[in-house]
């Protein structure tokens, strides 16, 4: 309608994505920030910032389970585990050192990693059928252990602690997607490729979260005698929500390592998960912008960290002396997820969500 | 015609016999009501109807079903569909997505559609948000359609949950106290809106309520429950002045 950019006249229109002309135009501007971005900054930073794009992947699949769904879990580097060695061994050199099918094309190895982390997680899902809430969050908190135990004694996949693996390689039927050329580096590409997987995997999470699944998710969390009552099956979508969740944590376990190019057991620790608890809380729980901003929050903190040295000369930068920038960071994490619960729960997003309300009213205070 | 049959269900809590062999029938056009003392007995019927408790032993048959050990979304299924004593909405979605969740049952595409969200899926979501508008419109809700029902008055929390059973297109609904803790206006207003899903929507309906003059001017029989067991049956009129129930509510007359 001309003039009146609000007024939706059918339900299709008032129910799109991007239902108010806002939204359009703040999503454009976003995305062509981060499409121009490249050639704005330095490499290193590019692949701090493809870093972020993949986490982001993870971050969201943890926010569609413990975020929409409710089920805390702490298992994610379990998950993101089982994606990284998926995708290292299909991708992996037959001849090396380590397991290795030769397999290099991404087409391949992406799906497969999602799809095995996706199965573990189908496999783990049961126990939320069982137990709810702390209990949960110790259950899957084992898987962590178990992953890391295996991970480290199974040297002949996984290279063994302290050595390592190469990571799968980014490569569609033998063209290289990340190698520097005339037109780019390495790293611009990097961005570009991880930032189209984030667009991609961030809507399909969008249009899940809108969907009849996520209503039944949340349905779950909030009250789950009621969901049962009103026709949702709790055992099924408390497993589809693990098996999404699953499969987004092995699609961003398996391109993780691929921008480092290697890694090793020790990886997988519970400081991961805390990492990805700490993206969906402080982004914001139940929002997939939320785990977004989170995601890049989180991953860009040890950056910051690292200037404050600048400022605070008393902080090293040496690990063996203290007090260090890698435990100030440690502490950071701890530090703002008790910020975040107690000043805003709904993280990031709810920052967001305030300043907007401040403008729609302004220059009123309601 | 009966759509429910309730035969000698038994259920108990460690000792406490919660429901002591109630039995009764609901016919498919009856308003049908349950009342008694506080922890009669009545939600916990309710429960078992709805398969949050499964009864020790007893039938229940819900439209030639029988529901004995079925689990609360296989009975959804059927066409049962409930409001709580106690207001069980999810506090954190709108009025239109408490709504729509009632549809659960009538949507039916899978998770991965719903990724694509083309075809099929965004049909499904279209044609299940034009049903809930009907109930927005017949239950009044249109100024609270967008709001978190956590924000909205008790009265009209009520009204939603009930709006929410009636998106199940439910053969049978049970209200549990659909006036409890609400003014008389309130209490009016939903009087109207119990009498006119019985009377527009042919939904038969069992009703558990402590208002008496709602009760009495409503139901077309009534079962007295005290202490899990079934006191009296019949109408209203009859109920009104049976001995037992009255002893029920009031106690014993101690001979002078």
């Amino acid at each position: 309608m001309k003039g009146r950019p609000l007024l939706h006249t059918s339900y299709a229109s008032e129910m799109a994505l991007f239902n108010t002309p806002a939204k359009r135009v703040w999503f454009g501007v976003l995305l062509a920030v981060a499409v121009a971005v490249p050639f704005l900054l330095t490499d290193d930073i590019l692949q701090l910032l493809a870093l972020c794009c993949v986490a982001a992947i993870g971050a969201i699949g943890l926010g569609l389970v413990t975020g929409y769904a409710g089920q805390v879990s702490l298992g994610h580097a379990f998950f993101l585990a089982i994606g990284a060695y998926t995708a290292a061994a299909i991708s992996g050199d037959p001849d090396g050192r380590v397991i290795g099918f030769g397999v290099t094309n991404m087409l391949v190895w992406l799906p497969a990693a999602g799809l095995a982390a996706a199965a573990a997680g189908v496999l783990v899902a049961p126990l939320a059928t069982r137990l709810r809430g702390l209990y949960l969050a110790i259950v899957t908190l084992g898987l962590v252990f178990i992953g890391q135990h295996i991970a480290s004694e199974w040297s002949s996949l996984t290279g063994g602690v302290g050595v390592g693996r190469p990571a799968a390689s980014l490569e569609v039927f033998g063209y290289q997607l990340a190698t520097t050329d005339a037109f780019a580096t390495r790293d611009q590409k990097l961005f570009w490729l991880m930032l189209a997987l984030l667009l991609v995997f961030a809507l399909a999470a969008r249009n899940l979260a809108r969907s009849k699944v996520g209503r039944a998710f949340t349905a779950i969390r909030d009250r789950d005698i009621a969901a049962g009552v009103i026709g949702v099956n709790l055992a099924r979508y408390k497993t589809i929500a693990f098996a999404v969740s699953s499969l987004y944590a092995g699609c961003a376990g398996a391109l993780l390592y691929t921008v480092s190019g290697y890694f090793d057991p020790s990886s997988f620790s519970l400081l991961l998960s805390v990492q990805y608890i700490a993206m969906v809380l402080i982004g914001g729980a139940g929002t997939v912008s939320g785990a977004i901003a989170g995601a890049f929050f989180i991953t860009l903190l040890p950056r910051l960290t690292r200037e404050l040295q600048a400022w605070v000369p008393f902080i090293s930068t040496q690990p063996n002396e203290v007090p260090n920038v890698f435990q100030v960071e440690t502490i950071l994490y701890g530090v703002l997820i008790i910020v975040f619960l107690i000043f805003e729960p709904r993280g990031l997003f709810g920052l967001w969500v305030r300043a907007r309300n401040y403008w729609k009213a302004w220059p009123f205070s309601y | 015609m009966t759509i429910l049959e309730f035969t000698d269900v038994h259920l108990s809590f460690a000792g406490v016999k919660a429901i002591d062999g109630v039995s009764f029938t609901v016919g498919r056009q009856e308003l049908f009501a349950v009342i008694g003392p506080n922890g009669a007995g009545k939600t916990s019927i309710f429960n078992v109807l709805s398969g949050v408790y499964r009864p020790r032993s007893g039938r229940v048959v819900f439209d030639g079903t029988d529901l004995v050990g079925k689990r609360p979304h296989e009975i959804a299924a059927l066409g049962m569909a409930r409001t709580f004593q106690n207001v069980e909405l999810f506090a954190n979605l709108t009025v239109l997505d408490n709504l729509m969740l009632g549809r659960h049952n009538h949507i039916r595409y899978g998770p991965l559609s719903a990724i694509a969200w083309l075809g099929r899926a965004r049909r499904a979501e279209l044609a299940a948000r034009e049903a809930v508008e009907q109930i927005v419109d017949f239950l009044e809700l249109e100024q609270w359609r967008r709001l978190p029902v956590g924000l909205l008055p008790y009265g009209v929390q009520k009204r939603v949950e009930l709006g929410r059973a009636l998106a199940m297109e439910p053969k049978l609904l049970l209200l549990d106290e659909p006036v409890g803790g609400m003014n008389v206006e309130e209490t009016e207003d939903m009087a109207r809106f119990i009498l006119d899903i019985r009377d527009e929507l042919d939904i038969p309906i069992v009703l558990v309520e402590h208002d008496m003059g709602l009760v009495m001017d409503l139901a077309d029989r009534v079962l007295v429950v005290d202490f899990g067991r079934a006191v009296a049956t019949g109408p209203p009129a009859d109920i009104q002045h049976h001995p037992d129930v009255i002893r029920a509510y009031l106690g014993e007359v101690q001979p002078t």
